[in-house]
Parts: C-alpha cells; sequence; structure tokens
C-alpha cells in the first residue's frame, strides 16, 4: 500500500488522524496533514483505508 | 433493493460511495439538478474564486469513477415531486424513478436579498457556474459590496481583497461572523479584513435599505444611515434556505430543513443527509442542521449504514468547520453558536494565535483555533464525551 496526498486540499478536519492515528498527523499550526508511514506495515491498511474515506476533501490517495 | 439519492454532492455521493464500500450491490441511482459530477463546494470562495484553481480540481468524482461505483448518474434532471406511499420521486423531465430506500441530500440554496430581482450585477454564490461568473468580474479596482459578513461574505471579500477589487463589507450585526463564533473571535476576523484594506461597516446602520440602478445595472448601495456606497458589482451572501421546495406535500415534516429522528430517518425508507438534514442529536440534547462541508461527507457515511442497516447508534458526530480568511485559518469542533462565554486557553486573540473554549450553561460545547490546529484537535475528545466546563479546565490537555 502507497499513500499519496495532494496537501493543498487539506482542511485540518483532523478525520484521518482520528481514523489511523499511526500513519497520520497534523501540522501545529494550520493542522494540514503529515503523513508518518507512506507505505504503512499492513495492520494500518484497514484504518488507512478509513482515513482516506472519511477526509471531507478526498485528499488521501490510496494504491494497493 | 433499489436506492436513490437525490443530491448529487459531497453528501449524495459520499452516500453513494458509502453504499459501495460497504457491501451494496443493488441498483444506485444519483440524481442531480445541476448538470455537473459532484464537485466540492469550499474552493469557490477560496481558490476557485480567486483563480488559483482551476474547476477541475475541485471534482470529487470522475465519468471513471462513476461507472466503477456502478451508478446510475442522473445529471441536469432536478427532482421535483416525491410520492412516499407509492415510493417514487419524479424528476423535472417527467422521468419516474421507483425506490425501495430513498436518500435526500439537496442542500441548500442561497436566501435571495428583497429589492435585488433582476438587476444585473448582483450575484449570489453556491455553484461552480456562480464561482466562475464572479471570477470573471473581478478586476483589479472593481468597486464590490459584500453583504453580509457570515463565513461566505467574509471569504468572498477576503478573495476579492487579494484580487485587489476595492471592498465593501456591509453587516448589520455589531461585528463579522459574531453570530457564527462570537464577538472575540469576530472582533479578530473585523481586524484581518480592516488590515487588508476592506472597508468594513457594521451594525444597524449598516443594513442595507435600497439600491440606486442605472438602466437595470447596479450602481450604488444605499445603507440605512444613509450612506451611498458607488460600486460596480454586489454579492448577496445573507444565509441560505434549504433546498426542500420540491418535497411540498410529499408528507415529509419540513422546518428548518428535512426533519428527521436520531438516526437521519424522515420516513420508513427515507432518510437526509448534509445541509438539507435537521436532526435530533441525542449527546447535545438539541436538533441540529449544520453547513459544513466535513459534515456532509460524515453524515453521508452513516447514511449508507444506515440503510444497510449496520449503523446502530444514533448519528451523534462532534462537528467541525473550518474558514479561511487571507492566510488564517479558523478551525473549530462542536457547536459555538449562542455561547455564554468564551475563553481563550491558549496563546492570545492579540498575538492572532490562539485556542478559545466555548461554554453554554455548565458544559463545554465548542472549541475553535486560529493557527494552532493541532491543538484544537486535541480538545474533541472532551466534547465527544460531553465535558462539564470546570472540568474540562481542569482536565485541559495542555
Ligand atoms: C462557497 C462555499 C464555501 C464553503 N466553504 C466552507 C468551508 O470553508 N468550510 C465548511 O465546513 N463548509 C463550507 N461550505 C459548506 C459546504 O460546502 C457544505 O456544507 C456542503 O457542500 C454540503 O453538501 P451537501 O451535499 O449537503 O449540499 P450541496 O453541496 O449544496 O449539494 C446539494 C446538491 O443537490 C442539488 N439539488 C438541489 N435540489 C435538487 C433537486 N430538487 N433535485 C436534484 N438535485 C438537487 C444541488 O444542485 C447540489 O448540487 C461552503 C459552501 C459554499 C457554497
Ligand atoms: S481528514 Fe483530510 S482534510 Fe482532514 S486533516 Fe486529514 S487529510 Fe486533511
Amino acid at each position: 500500500m502507497k499513500i499519496t496526498i495532494d496537501r493543498d486540499r487539506c482542511c485540518g478536519a483532523g478525520q484521518c488522524v482520528l481514523a489511523a492515528p499511526d500513519v497520520f498527523d497534523q501540522d501545529d499550526e494550520e493542522g494540514l496533514v503529515v503523513v508518518l508511514e507512506e507505505s504503512p506495515a499492513p495492520e494500518h491498511h484497514q484504518a488507512v483505508r478509513e482515513a482516506a474515506s472519511v477526509c471531507p476533501t478526498a485528499t488521501i490517495e490510496v494504491t494497493e | 433493493m433499489s436506492v436513490v439519492v437525490v443530491g448529487a454532492s459531497a453528501a449524495g455521493f459520499a452516500t453513494a460511495e458509502g453504499l459501495r464500500r460497504n457491501g451494496y450491490d443493488g441498483a444506485l441511482t444519483l440524481v442531480g439538478a445541476e448538470p455537473e459530477l459532484p464537485y466540492d463546494r469550499p474552493p469557490l470562495s477560496k481558490q476557485v474564486l480567486t483563480g488559483q484553481w482551476d474547476a477541475e480540481r475541485i471534482r470529487l468524482c470522475g465519468q471513471d469513477k462513476a461507472t466503477e461505483l456502478g451508478l446510475d448518474l442522473r445529471l441536469g434532471t432536478p427532482a421535483a415531486g416525491l410520492d412516499t406511499a407509492a415510493r417514487r420521486v419524479s424528476l423535472a423531465d417527467g422521468t419516474e424513478l421507483p425506490y425501495e430506500q430513498l436518500v435526500l441530500a439537496t442542500g441548500v440554496g442561497p436566501r435571495p436579498l428583497p429589492g435585488t430581482e433582476g438587476l444585473r450585477g448582483v450575484r449570489m454564490l453556491r455553484s461552480l457556474e456562480d464561482s466562475l461568473a464572479l471570477r470573471a468580474e473581478l478586476r483589479p479596482g472593481t468597486r464590490l459590496v459584500v453583504i453580509g459578513a457570515g463565513f461566505l461574505g467574509t471569504e468572498i471579500a477576503a478573495a476579492a481583497r487579494t484580487m485587489d477589487a476595492e471592498v465593501w463589507l456591509v453587516e448589520p450585526e455589531p461585528v463579522p461572523l459574531g453570530i457564527a463564533v462570537g464577538a472575540e473571535v469576530g472582533e479578530f476576523v473585523a481586524g484581518l479584513h480592516r488590515e487588508r484594506g476592506v472597508h468594513l461597516r457594521t451594525g444597524p446602520g449598516a443594513a442595507v435599505r435600497d439600491f440606486k440602478a442605472n438602466a437595470g445595472q447596479v450602481e450604488a448601495v444605499v445603507l440605512d444611515d444613509g450612506t451611498e456606497l458607488r460600486c460596480d458589482l454586489v454579492v448577496v451572501a445573507i444565509g441560505s434556505v434549504p433546498s426542500t421546495g420540491w418535497l411540498a406535500g410529499s408528507g415529509l415534516t419540513l422546518g428548518d430543513g428535512i426533519q428527521c429522528d436520531s438516526r437521519c430517518s424522515a420516513a420508513p425508507g427515507v432518510y437526509a443527509a448534509g445541509d438539507v438534514a435537521s436532526w435530533f442529536h441525542e449527546h447535545a440534547g438539541v436538533r441540529v442542521r449544520l453547513e459544513h462541508r466535513t459534515n456532509a461527507t460524515e453524515q453521508g457515511l452513516y447514511v449508507a449504514r444506515a440503510l444497510l442497516g449496520q449503523a446502530g447508534e444514533p448519528f451523534t458526530p462532534v462537528p467541525y468547520f473550518w474558514s479561511d480568511q487571507y492566510d488564517t485559518k479558523l478551525t473549530a469542533f462542536g457547536l459555538l453558536r449562542g455561547a455564554d462565554e468564551i475563553r481563550v486557553v491558549e496563546g492570545s486573540i492579540a498575538e492572532g494565535a490562539f485556542v478559545a473554549l466555548y461554554r453554554k450553561g455548565s458544559r463545554l460545547t465548542g472549541v475553535l483555533g486560529v493557527r494552532r490546529a493541532k491543538s484544537v484537535r486535541q480538545w474533541r475528545a472532551l466534547l465527544a464525551a460531553g465535558s462539564g466546563w470546570d472540568e474540562a479546565l481542569a482536565d485541559s490537555p495542555q
């Protein structure tokens, strides 16, 4: 699994961090998404798919 | 089973995608009034309006994706009537669509200002078409009056200033965004706009009384205190009206939006999601209707699960919104309106970086931050848990 993000789209909702805290974080000021693991381990895959689907701005793209 | 979703935007598309992801493989029809494939609205008053992004960038779903999801797309054909007894939606072009389960996600439309009908140079902003039309008219030096300093009005004023238009922002309340976020933060927002050279007129004297026109083209906005603002262009941003006109006589309860129970259901087999849905929020203990982008996705996904009998609990999200004013992003969780107290717990409003908590009665009801987005999220858990105010201050995650 590989994660790509279009950071300009991110609105700082933090939904991705709630869904997959081991894989996503936010920067301090604007809350824009930070990817901690671009190729996360299999145990995180389900959470990452969930994060991509709850992101309101379709910032997160997942290729498997 | 067969599902019809009316409203092909954020909430409707999230529902459709959620249904497929949760294993629904039956017939799925998505009906949209606009001819466009689903797209995202927040950039319409931001990156699309300023020209930073082109229209393709805000697409939520392309033709490929629609095919992959097996969507029967009916675009450019508004739904015109609903018969809940016969379980049938009729479209404006005469098509009749039977359904077993129906999702209403028709959003809201801009509230028009009486006296502006037929006046050229007066615009509103809701759709991609509106945003592109407005952008085409904004040039350096264009004299623009924005009526209404809510989220939409303030963002339009900000975008227009970055395009070097001459901007007046008029609002009968004492400060911009005051109703939504309170006087303290509203005053801060007023400062941002003044710094950038927006002519801000607030208070009762700034209510719009009249318009002046020449051969049908707007020339000036007249305020209640007699001020005449000469202008080339006016944008009306005074709130919105739920798009429920076509549901008159359907038997659904329509008040401020489509009235639903705590599981987003409006009648047997009928659900609503997004800006148009009003539902009873069991944790907050009040009926709410949110015009927030994140809610459209969350509620759409919830309704998808509810349709498949997988929802379980009632819908009790922690609301989230953001707003961009120039290079400043406001982010907030919870319900901020009508707070009894607002307290800054991190940073300060004066330095333009802060976290403020909102109290109603003895409860923590909201948190808002500027340049502290990550800290703001740390209060979310307390909001989700229905924390008391004293407890929240004592438990401060910082
Ligand atoms: C300019 C702008 C900026 C915004 N900025 C922010 C922001 O910064 N942050 C934030 O949190 N929120 C923002 N919002 C709000 C956010 O965009 C909405 O909450 C979100 O779009 C709601 O999605 P929805 O699908 O419920 O409704 P909508 O996006 O309104 O979609 C409803 C769709 O239904 C269609 N429709 C209506 N009637 C019918 C009918 N009879 N038949 C068929 N189709 C119909 C409409 O054409 C529309 O496409 C903004 C909104 C606008 C307009
Ligand atoms: S959920 Fe999406 S918009 Fe929100 S912080 Fe994560 S990537 Fe950004």
